[in-house]
């Protein structure tokens, strides 16, 4: 089973929830993976002591022009749906940090003045975490804008084994880096506070998972920070609340520590699984009405 | 010499726009006989990569200068590539900038002078 943990914005415990779900399913025997999505600020290794024991760069292939074979026909520039490749003064040049590697302007060259080259974007790392947890993550080039193929290559080297639970931690927000790390998921929990701007968020996130076809259920954190419009909001919106998570000194101190909530509370593991029994039965309900 | 400078509206009396690579209008303008013509900038909704898009643009058109304020790293670099000189503006109607280019008072810049701005989707 494939399970995303999202939030709609940042600094939700997303990544608190995602870990000590993982902790929790792992502690029970099960085979756990845990996929840090969250690129360009990836946190989850510390929740998970994970050690990283290896390691491959992310490359894409941008493009090299071959100026004693090209004739200026600005043929390239034409095709290039991103602006990366621009003819001036009889010239092509590339902005390597506008491509996105797709291949039109080599293909197009009427000269085959362009030949690939690749470019690192980030690494990917993998490694044990606590509890037997198969743990990686992927992490972008500062400075490096182009984060999509990060996320899906990271997935497509770590493909999970059909008894293997895992879970995707998604980067915060709605963006294409969302999508991407959500793709192929089976069920996605997001978290959210029970604010007016938690409330916000969640409706976007919501949209999104709708727009994917993808089953949702909330975890509230902080609950007991706002009023009830999550609740309502759900409740229109036939989303299960799995889990409430109450605002807590102890908690926060630990979460800030870099403590799953396991190990805060160990009532919490069984918590955890039995969110994760819910799911499955979510799931096989789908399964059934279709 | 051919002139481009970025602005609001289609008209030589439009407001001067800061905005390069975004900006929703380029008059070009023939600095001998100060005629003019108003050109929709394509790059104004790119996605992303709108500075060198832009800068193909006015360089297609045949501008040798370009009057904006802020120019982003890459359109910067384009611009260097097409040989257009990049002079700086404040503010005022396209008129009155191309007044004050042709009494030499605008300053050009051999740096970019903004942010890289990336769309992303
Ligand atoms: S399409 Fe090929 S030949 Fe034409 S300008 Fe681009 S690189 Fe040069
Ligand atoms: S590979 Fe695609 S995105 Fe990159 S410069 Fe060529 S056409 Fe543009």
């Amino acid at each position: 089973m494939i399970i995303a943990v999202a939030s709609g914005k940042g600094g939700t415990g997303k990544t608190t929830v995602a870990a000590s779900l993982a902790t929790a399913l792992a502690e029970m025997g099960k085979p756990v993976s845990f996929l840090d999505c969250d690129v360009e600020a990836p946190n989850a290794h510390l929740f998970l002591g994970a050690v990283f024991d290896q390691r491959r760069d992310v490359d894409m292939l941008i493009p090299q022009v071959d100026e004693s074979l090209c004739t200026g026909c600005g043929r390239c520039a034409e095709v290039c749906e991103f602006h990366a490749i621009v003819v001036l003064g009889g010239k092509p040049l590339v902005f390597s940090e506008l491509c996105h590697g797709c291949g039109s302007c080599t293909l197009e060259c009427p000269e085959k003045a362009i030949s690939e080259i690749p470019k690192t974007l980030g690494i990917l790392e993998s490694g044990p975490g606590g509890a037997q947890i198969n743990f990686a993550r992927g992490l972008l080039n500062v400075g490096e804008p182009m984060a999509v193929p990060v996320i899906s290559q990271l997935k497509k080297w770590q493909v999970p084994s059909p008894e293997e639970i895992l879970i995707l931690d998604s980067p915060p927000g709605t963006s294409c880096l969302v999508v991407e790390s959500m793709r192929g998921a089976d069920f996605v929990i997001l978290v959210t506070e029970p604010t007016p701007f938690g409330l916000h968020d969640l409706k976007l996130a919501v949209q999104l998972t709708e727009e994917l076809g993808l089953p949702a259920g909330v975890i509230v954190n902080r609950d007991g920070v706002g009023d009830t419009k999550v609740d309502d909001f759900c409740q229109e919106a036939g989303l299960p609340i799995l889990m409430r998570i109450p605002l807590e000194r102890k908690i926060g101190a630990g979460i800030a520590a870099g403590q799953p909530l396991t190990e805060i509370y160990p009532s919490y593991g069984d918590r955890f699984r039995q969110m994760f029994q819910q799911l499955e039965g979510i799931l096989a309900d789908r399964k059934a009405e279709r | 010499m051919k002139i481009a400078i970025s602005a609001n509206m289609n008209t030589i009396e439009a407001q001067f726009s800061q905005r390069f690579g975004r900006c929703d209008f380029f008059i070009l303008i023939d600095s001998e006989t100060r005629a003019w013509e108003a050109f929709h900038n394509p790059a104004a909704s790119a996605r992303g990569g709108a500075g060198p898009q832009a800068v193909q643009f006015i360089a297609d058109k045949g501008s040798e200068a370009i009057i904006s304020g802020r120019y982003g790293p890459s359109a910067f670099t384009a611009l260097e590539a097409a040989g257009i000189k990049a002079y700086l503006a404040e503010d005022g109607t396209v008129n009155e900038v191309l007044d004050k280019f042709l009494a030499d008072e605008l300053e050009s810049t051999t740096a970019a002078t903004g942010p890289e701005l990336h769309g992303r989707g």
